[in-house]
């Protein structure tokens, strides 16, 4: 059993979580030209290395942030999303020192 | 046969044994005419059919670890044309043509079985979709009916026809569903390549890509640098990763596929049975052993790790759709990379660099297109680039257009 570390509800089988895709900065969509926007949505940072994820604690459907090796499924680190943006701004904010 | 047979009975010696399938290792050359990183079924594919119908020889196929022993050896061999889309149907069907002639064309037995295969509808969205497929198939040349629950269970009579409290409506019953031996698949094109003149470096591993003002110049190896007139990638789940070094990013996401085998035994079940709505799949080899498979890993590795709860839930389905299944025990399991996209369609054809081909993006259904990407992507660089016409939709260039070929619902568990 893999154990990932919920922010809000401690440790707890991965079994209890869901993946929500990585933490991508997301162009303005009224300003963005077709192709910027096709590669928002297809494209992302797929090398082997360290990823910033979105996860989900299913039962109290807490999104947080996981950064995770994708190659050794090793988790560096998980925290709540506040610290990457800026609560309450506009849902078109980019996440601040997001490496896309 | 039957006189070299005798001959052989009548032999002192074994005289077979100076023969070898491959030849040895050897020094990389210079230069290559086409260098093809991957040596799994796609790629030694490619080079074989170069070699026989456009007379290239010079072309070093190089493979980091050995022959086929990536998602070639891991994939649970299932041969099928009857997908959804028109794009897709009539390349796949292409390729169940090509799979069933193989044995002969290798004159080396890939035991190629056509037991049928039969996919469960457990909703009438799926049996629209279902009718949708049959149609299709049937316009492309493959064989394909619709048909009901009591003819399921005549056809699979261990069936439970109530699994898991989600009743069979209907089957999508695919008359040419099969089988075949992975390994032999490789080491068939591997042989007719290698007899033609193409060299097979294993345990060379390309770390790295030249390109210059906008064309591959060559690639550095672990056993030194060639330089070539062209590549092609065929490295299935390392896709996105190889076309960094090449300098451009694919929309592919690398996910692990886990499967398993119980202990054989005796036959019981002829077709290949599968259920997306229980994303699993279950058939029976040759040898007795069944094999089981299923869905993706829920999120995103480059690993061949397995995870007991996905192993637990594809027994469970299993189980459901077998019952007396729950008395056997397992026997092997693993799991290979899968380079999935998000139409669950290939990646092939051109790239952003002049003379680098792409065969990528095959995630977890592409051992059924081993020969038809050998013939086409071996026609694209015979041509120097000219897209063969069966291809053409599978184009990077594709996702920003937004022009998928969505095949999510033909593969889902399936493959
Ligand atoms: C569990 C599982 C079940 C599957 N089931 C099915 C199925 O039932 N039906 C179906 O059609 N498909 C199935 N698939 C998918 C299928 O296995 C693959 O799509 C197909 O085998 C890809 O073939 P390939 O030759 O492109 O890749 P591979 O056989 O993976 O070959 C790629 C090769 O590239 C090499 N390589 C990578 N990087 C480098 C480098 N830098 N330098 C040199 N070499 C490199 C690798 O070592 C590897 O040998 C399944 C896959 C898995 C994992």
């Amino acid at each position: 059993m893999k154990i990932l570390t919920c922010p809000l509800n401690g440790p707890r089988n991965i079994a209890e979580f869901t993946y929500g895709g990585q933490v991508k900065p997301m162009p303005n969509p009224s300003e963005a030209t077709d192709q910027e926007w096709a590669h928002y949505v297809f494209y992302g940072d797929n090398h082997i290395g360290v990823v910033r994820e979105w996860w989900m604690h299913t039962p109290s459907s807490y999104w947080f942030i996981v950064e995770r090796h994708n190659q050794t499924d090793e988790v560096i680190r998980t925290y709540d999303p506040a610290e990457l943006f800026d609560v309450g701004a506009s849902p078109a904010a980019e996440p601040t020192g997001a490496d896309s | 046969m039957p006189f070299s047979l005798l001959k052989f009975g009548l032999n002192k010696d074994y005289p077979f044994e100076q023969i070898a399938d491959l030849p040895g290792p050897t020094d990389l050359k210079s230069h290559y005419d086409v260098v093809i990183i991957g040596g799994g079924g796609h790629g030694v594919a490619t080079a074989y059919y170069l070699a026989k119908y456009h007379g290239i020889t010079n072309i070093a196929v190089l493979e980091k670890a050995y022959l086929g022993g990536g998602n070639t050896a891991r994939n649970t061999a299932v041969i099928r044309s009857n997908y959804l889309t028109s794009a897709g149907v009539r390349f796949y069907t292409e390729s169940v043509k090509l799979y069933e002639r193989l044995s002969n064309e290798f004159d080396f037995n890939i035991m190629y079985s056509q037991r049928g295969q039969l996919t469960l509808a457990h909703t009438d969205a799926t049996v629209r979709a279902f009718r949708q497929r049959a149609e299709v198939n049937k316009h492309f040349g493959g064989r394909t009916e619709l048909i009901d629950r009591q003819a399921v269970g005549d056809l699979v009579p261990s069936l439970n026809l109530d699994p898991a409290g989600l009743p069979i409506l209907a089957g999508l019953w695919h008359l040419d569903g099969a089988t075949a031996r992975h390994d032999a698949v490789a080491w068939g094109y591997a042989k007719g390549a290698t007899q033609r003149g193409v060299e097979l470096h294993q345990l060379t591993e390309v770390t790295r890509v030249d390109i210059e003002a906008g064309r591959v110049t060559g690639v550095q190896t672990n056993r030194g640098k060639v330089s070539c007139g062209c590549v092609v990638q065929a490295v299935s789940g390392l896709s996105a990763d190889v076309s960094k070094m090449a300098g451009f990013p694919l929309p592919i996401v690398a996910y692990p596929l886990q499967a398993m085998v119980t202990q054989p035994v005796k036959p019981f079940l002829d077709p290949h049975v599968s259920s997306s709505a229980l994303h699993c799949y279950v058939h029976q080899t040759s040898r007795g052993e069944i094999v089981i498979g299923g869905g993706s890993d829920p999120y995103p590795l480059y690993g061949t790790r397995s995870t007991l709860e996905l192993k637990e839930g594809l027994i469970a389905s299993a189980v459901e759709m077998f019952p007396f299944m729950s008395e056997m025990r397992l026997m092997r399991q693993w799991a290979g990379i899968t380079d999935m996209t998000s139409d669950y369609s290939p990646i092939m054809g051109l790239s952003p660099v002049e003379n680098y081909y792409l065969d990528a993006g095959w995630g977890t259904w592409g051992f059924k297109a081993t020969p038809i990407c050998g013939v086409t992507m071996a026609e694209l660089v015979a041509s120097g680039g000219k897209v063969p016409d069966l291809i053409t939709p599978f184009s990077l260039d594709r996702f920003d257009a937004f022009r998928q070929v969505n095949e999510m619902g033909a593969t889902a568990a399936s493959h």
